[in-house]
């Protein structure tokens, strides 16, 4: 399991020193963690957080609110955003109860929800409203770069601990039949919303960090539903249920989208919506399914 | 101010309501959850928006070929992919992926076409004079685009009580395996219902930019969770569920527009929330929803 935590982690720690947009490296740790995170509740549990941008938005806003009002440390500020994150998630876990496409949609309007609130122009005094907030007293890149890194690792031990032990089994058993796991003693709710607050607390850190990175943003910034249609396509696209598939979506379409998307981003808005209908038709289980079917073990 | 706010709600609940029929026909026929909707939808807009600059066709004209149009080119479309969709195991996840990727090419497509800015068609060529109904005045288009919306909802009832399409149709409803068995061409049934779903979609566009202000491409994604609200409060499958879930909707948002403005925007999410949570088969509902 190091085999894959320690590269990225070390590629990534290295790479700003032959490679100098240390922006583009950190986008790239964002929605690898991200992608990561959708891993956690779609492939092991089977929910589709379309709105999972809420958890994101909602660690960057405790972040800054904290730094803003309290004058907090970052690092008290990052544990704030996993607790803002988090509060969200135990606020939402009634979702669950929804299934398939009911759940995906609720969460979108909850996250649609959340931005809505943050961005009222009535709680300017606590939010900034939409006119955003910046957080230059406490900017500091590379120290903030280095904190990303170390949760993508911790994202990365998170996703490979659900693959090799018996919580991560019991998920994909719930996913896959609810009642049988139910009844061979697998505690269905609970399992669950561990998974669920588990994605939550990965957004919500990453969230923090994000603000922290970029320092001003809106609140149309972090609650871009851009963002979870991003991490999920790159999760779908490799294989999700591994560890690898994400890390491979991520590295393939967020590479193309930063060599072609970003002059033109509806071009590559039409590449990956045909992709994602392609991959439904014929591939529905990522990239990693055709290593499977070589005859090669993904982990 | 209040009358103001519950007729007004209630125009704007008839044309939420044709906002919603089509999403609520395909859904109800082939359990697929169609999130291109409000990109078809755009589409329609687009087509009103074309026929009215460069031939100087009245939209409530652009109506009827749009309806033609998109139901002649939609029922096609079904035998393309959609039909195996409905008939695999999980249809409706897998086609809320399938149709999601589809929105977001439909999107890329409609702004490289029409670059990202605002469209709208002079509220004035449905009328100039307003419309004085029980003492309160309304823009003629918004009298116009009410009206429409409510011919074609009779109409949907229409076919769906009245023919024997409509029928047969409804007994797709009510269980594809049992309509299979007893002979009836379900794809044939389900293709026409397809095209319907989009026709109707197009003729919400039709009047998207006297009811909602303008079009652009980007616009669907959130007609799409408004036309979901609408037709999750009625009940699934249901058009009289559609109608009522609509004129709740609408008259909710002029009441919340009329009183606290700033958070109006916050009801359709709340609205679909609160819904899908407390009263998950909806308000008219009948078992057909596994939430």
């Amino acid at each position: 399991m190091l085999l894959i935590v320690a590269p990225v982690t070390l590629a990534f720690a290295l790479l700003p020193f032959i490679y100098n947009n240390q922006l583009l490296l950190f986008n790239f740790v964002v929605f690898l963690t991200l992608a990561q995170g959708i891993n956690v509740i779609y492939g092991f549990t089977g929910y589709l957080p379309f709105g999972y941008v809420g958890f994101f938005g909602a660690g960057a806003y405790g972040f800054s609110l904290m730094v803003i009002h309290l004058h907090a440390r970052p690092l008290t500020a990052l544990l704030v955003a996993a607790l803002a994150a988090l509060a969200l998630a135990v606020i939402l876990t009634p979702l669950l109860r929804l299934e398939g496409p009911y759940f995906a949609i609720a969460s979108l309007a909850a996250s649609e929800a959340v931005n809505q609130l943050v961005s009222n122009p009535n709680l300017t005094e606590i939010t900034r409203g939409p006119y955003g907030i910046s957080l230059s007293g406490v900017f500091a890149p590379n120290f903030a770069y280095g904190i990303a890194i170390a949760i993508l690792a911790f994202t990365l031990g998170a996703v490979i601990f659900l693959r090799n032990s018996h919580f991560g089994l019991a998920l994909q058993a719930v996913r896959d039949d609810a009642v049988s796991a139910g009844m061979a003693g697998i505690n269905v709710v609970r399992e669950r919303v561990l998974a669920w607050l588990l994605s939550a607390l990965i957004a919500g850190l990453i969230g923090g960090v994000d603000a922290w990175y970029i320092s001003v943003f809106y609140p149309e910034t972090v609650f871009d539903p851009g963002v979870s249609i991003f991490a999920i396509v790159f999760a779908l696209f490799g294989g999700t249920a591994t560890v690898v598939g994400p890390i491979l979506g991520v590295a393939i379409l967020y590479g193309i989208y930063n060599t072609i998307g970003i002059t033109t981003p509806q071009y590559f808005q039409f590449i990956y919506g045909t992709l994602i209908m392609g991959l439904v038709m014929f591939l529905p289980n990522g990239m990693v399914s055709l290593f499977r079917r070589w005859g090669l073990n993904v982990p | 101010m209040l009358e103001y706010a519950l007729l007004a709600g209630f125009l704007f609940g008839l044309y939420f309501s044709l906002v919603g029929l089509g999403l609520n026909l395909m859904f109800g026929v082939m359990r697929i959850v169609n999130l291109a909707h409000g990109d078809f939808l755009m589409l329609g807009g687009f087509t009103a928006y074309w026929l009215f600059t460069l031939f100087h066709i009245n939209p409530v004209v652009s109506v009827l070929i749009a309806f033609v149009g998109f139901t002649v080119i939609g029922a096609p479309m079904y035998y393309l992919g959609a039909w195996r969709l409905a008939t695999t195991k999980d249809p409706e996840m897998l086609s809320l992926i399938l149709f999601f990727g589809l929105s977001q090419v439909i999107e890329a497509a409609a702004t490289v076409a029409f670059g990202a800015s605002q469209y709208s068609i002079p509220g004035v060529v449905l009328g100039a004079e307003p419309w004085h109904v029980f003492g309160q005045t309304f823009p003629a288009s918004w009298m116009i685009s009410g009206i429409a919306s409510l011919v074609f909802i009779a109409l949907l009832y229409v076919y769906l009580y009245r023919t024997r399409l409509g029928y047969l149709t409804r007994a797709v409803m009510a269980s594809r395996d049992e309509a299979l068995s007893t002979g009836i061409n379900v794809h044939f049934v389900s293709s026409i219902a397809f095209g319907l779903s989009l026709g109707l979609a197009a003729v919400a566009g039709v009047f998207a930019p006297f009811m909602l202000g303008s079009i652009l491409p980007s616009m669907g994604a959130s007609l799409n969770i408004t036309a979901f609200a609408v037709i999750v409060v009625g009940a699934l499958g249901e058009p009289l569920g559609t109608v009522l879930g609509g004129i709740i909707y609408g008259i909710g948002l002029m009441l919340m527009q009329t009183y606290f403005s700033s958070w109006a925007n916050l009801l359709p999410y709340l609205l679909l929330i609160l819904i899908l949570l407390v009263k998950p088969t909806g308000l008219l509902g009948k078992k057909v929803r596994r939430a």
